[in-house]
């Protein structure tokens, strides 16, 4: 248990270190961003019509006239005691537009993950099992031209097939445009998110396969698949007891390391389809110099993806034998 | 009585690409014969790279896709066809491999040697060869990383009898054990080989194979020089190859002398494959296109000019 403790430990000052850090580099490139936080919001026009004094509220409003290492100290003490402040663009506190739409994307992400983590896993290990083979060509093929194609592109694709010529689904939102809130149901919001969850997990099953193909294409080569078939294992046997058995951690590795593709992903599939979620929210937060939104979402999304490989080192310890053995020898 | 296994002119070539593409035949056994009969343990004692461990892998039926072999090889009388070798492995024909790489190294140990099953009748089985092998029942719940290097071969071993081998096949099943471990090891094939069953012991260890086998197969890049009775090594008169003769004197008992030079890779040269380190090579022995073999009284050699005590044959 002391073992464990000192782990977590550790771990902790990492993620704190790394979050300083992500934070910090978030708003130094925020700041020298030419972007101007006024004409960016308010309009040229409508600025050159305003007084001086009209000016300078509204610079004081952005910010733009206290220098930056005061303004990032001022953040980072707001937000040790707990307040992420307020966002400028949708004038809310951060924390309540992170959570509205961190919700509005959880799932979204979350079937995103599952499915590409389930079947990038079940295309890779038979790709791997066959190497050489037919389906290994066919499913190589596949990944390597959608590892080409930007997941954008994509999105613009399946939104042209299936919601322009074949009119199956909603061209975007989450909700059906002009309803009522309290009369949309289940049914709409999967319809509306089918697309964006599609998109993503056809990118993410890519990765996954081809990298789980190679991890399986060493393990079928291995002393032991040898032995095995010299004891009379073979085919399917072979594959499911061995063959995943040994795939098994790096695969947990890769869905964890995962999550970040996804999120980065997320932020242009979301664009794309106007879906109001977490990555949309960082695009407007970004281009519309709205630093404590941004900054708050970084921080976050980079506390997510940690959180992320922080259950993949976890499960190294439930999974492999010689870690979980080896911690209860100490 | 039929021998349990009989191999005739087996070879084994794989198919390489080159540069540009080009393939190229690459053979690594040739023309090798050897028969080993019940209660026999016949060693083949060749170095590392003379392709001993793919005439495990051949017999076996498991040599990778991209090779050919020739030749055949009968298991009781009967051609070992691919097929058949697939319906006999891990029951009648069963490999000892060398060592802990051979087990997954994420199940336990009891569960690989049941192969999965887990019905009472298996489970029995299972403690009955872990007890054969002097292994307490606990073994069965260790992973393979858990295991000390004699007691992986003992779990090695006890995979082979699981049922009733008929041809057991150690591929080097010793090599870093010391010399206790190593002859405890090998009395379990002495074992095995009494109950009935042939032995083909694969090894690069002379002197250790002269402590169990009945008989010898020498192997040099890819070739069997010389097939005799293991009793033959009592005295280098009754060795008739020069490259057995000078394993014989590289014995510790018997002079320590290594022979110089390297042996050549498989499937390289012309003529006999042992005339660039051969003592006694002669204009002849260059120009053959492959050497035969040649029956002698107790065995075979493949030799233009082999010697019987001090003369030629």
């Amino acid at each position: 248990m002391k073992h464990r403790a000192g782990f977590a430990g550790k771990k902790l000052l990492r993620m704190a270190l790394l979050l300083l850090g992500v934070s910090i580099a978030a708003f130094a490139l925020m700041s020298v961003s030419p972007l101007d936080p006024l004409q960016t919001n308010v309009g040229q026009a409508a600025l050159g019509s305003m007084s001086p004094e009209q000016i300078e509220q509204l610079e004081a409003y952005w910010g733009v006239d206290t220098p930056p290492v005061e303004r990032y100290l001022g953040w980072l003490t707001d937000v040790l005691q707990g307040d992420m402040g307020t966002s400028l663009l949708y004038r809310q506190p951060v924390e309540q537009v992170i959570g509205q739409r961190l919700s509005n994307s959880l799932w979204l992400l979350a079937s995103a993950w599952v499915l590409s983590g389930i079947l990038g896993l079940a295309l890779g290990v038979v790709a791997g099992a066959v190497r050489g083979r037919l389906p290994d060509k066919l499913i190589r093929g596949y990944c390597l031209l959608i590892s080409g194609t930007p997941a954008f592109w994509l999105a613009l694709l399946l939104l042209l097939v299936f919601s322009v010529w074949l009119g199956l689904l909603p061209i975007g939102f989450s909700v059906p445009i002009g309803m009522d809130g309290d009369s949309v149901t289940l049914l709409h919001r999967l319809r509306h998110a089918f697309l964006p969850a599609l998109t993503l997990s056809i990118t993410g099953i890519a990765n996954i396969a081809l990298h789980t193909r190679e991890k399986m294409a060493d393990v079928m080569e291995s002393d032991y698949i040898l032995f095995a078939r010299a004891r009379g294992e073979d085919g399917r046997s072979l594959v499911l007891r061995h063959g995943l058995r040994n795939v098994a951690l790096p695969a947990v590795t890769l869905q964890f390391a995962s999550v970040s593709e996804i999120f980065g992903g997320s932020v242009l599939v979301e664009q794309v389809f106007s879906y109001p979620g977490l990555g949309q929210a960082a695009v407007s937060a970004g281009l519309g110099g709205d630093m404590p939104l941004l900054l708050g979402i970084t921080v976050v999304s980079a506390a997510i993806v940690f959180g992320g490989n922080l259950i993949a080192d976890l499960l190294y310890g439930v999974i492999d034998p010689k870690i979980r053995r080896g911690a209860v020898r100490k | 009585m039929i021998p349990i296994l009989e191999i005739e002119e087996l070879s084994v070539s794989f198919t390489q690409y080159e540069r540009g593409l080009r393939k190229r035949q690459l053979s690594v056994i040739r023309d090798l014969s050897l028969t080993i009969g019940r209660g026999q343990v016949v060693a083949v004692v060749g170095a590392s790279g003379s392709g001993k461990s793919l005439l495990a892998h051949g017999i076996l039926g498991l040599l990778p896709y991209n090779s050919h072999m020739e030749g055949t090889i009968r298991y009781k009388g009967q051609p070992l066809t691919p097929e058949r070798a697939k319906a006999l492995r891990g029951r009648e024909l069963v490999l000892v491999p060398q060592g802990v790489t051979y087990l997954d190294p994420l199940m336990q140990v009891g569960a690989q040697i049941r192969r999965g099953r887990k019905d009472e009748a298996s489970r029995k089985n299972c403690r009955r060869v872990l007890d054969r092998y002097g292994l307490a029942p606990e073994t069965e719940r260790l992973y393979p990383f858990e295991l000390s290097g004699g007691m992986a071969r003992r779990v090695l071993i006890s995979t082979a009898v699981l049922e009733r081998p008929q041809l057991v096949i150690a591929d080097e099943p010793t090599p870093g054990l010391d010399a206790g471990a190593a002859g405890r090891i090998l009395g379990h094939f002495r074992e095995i080989a009494d109950e009935g069953a042939g032995v083909l012991f694969i090894t690069h260890d002379l002197e250790l194979a002269l402590t169990v086998a009945d008989r010898v197969a020498v192997f040099y890049a890819g070739e069997t020089m010389e097939e005799l009775p293991a009793a033959n090594f009592e005295e280098a008169d009754r060795l008739r190859h020069p490259y057995t003769r000078a394993l014989w004197h590289a014995m510790p008992a018997h002079g320590f002398a290594a022979l110089p030079g390297s042996q050549p890779l498989a499937g390289e040269a012309e003529g006999c494959l042992f005339a660039p380190r051969c003592p006694r090579c002669r204009e002849s022995c260059r120009e053959a296109g492959s050497i035969p073999l040649r029956r002698t009284e107790d065995g075979t050699v493949r030799c233009l000019y082999p010697q019987e005590g001090g003369k030629d044959l």
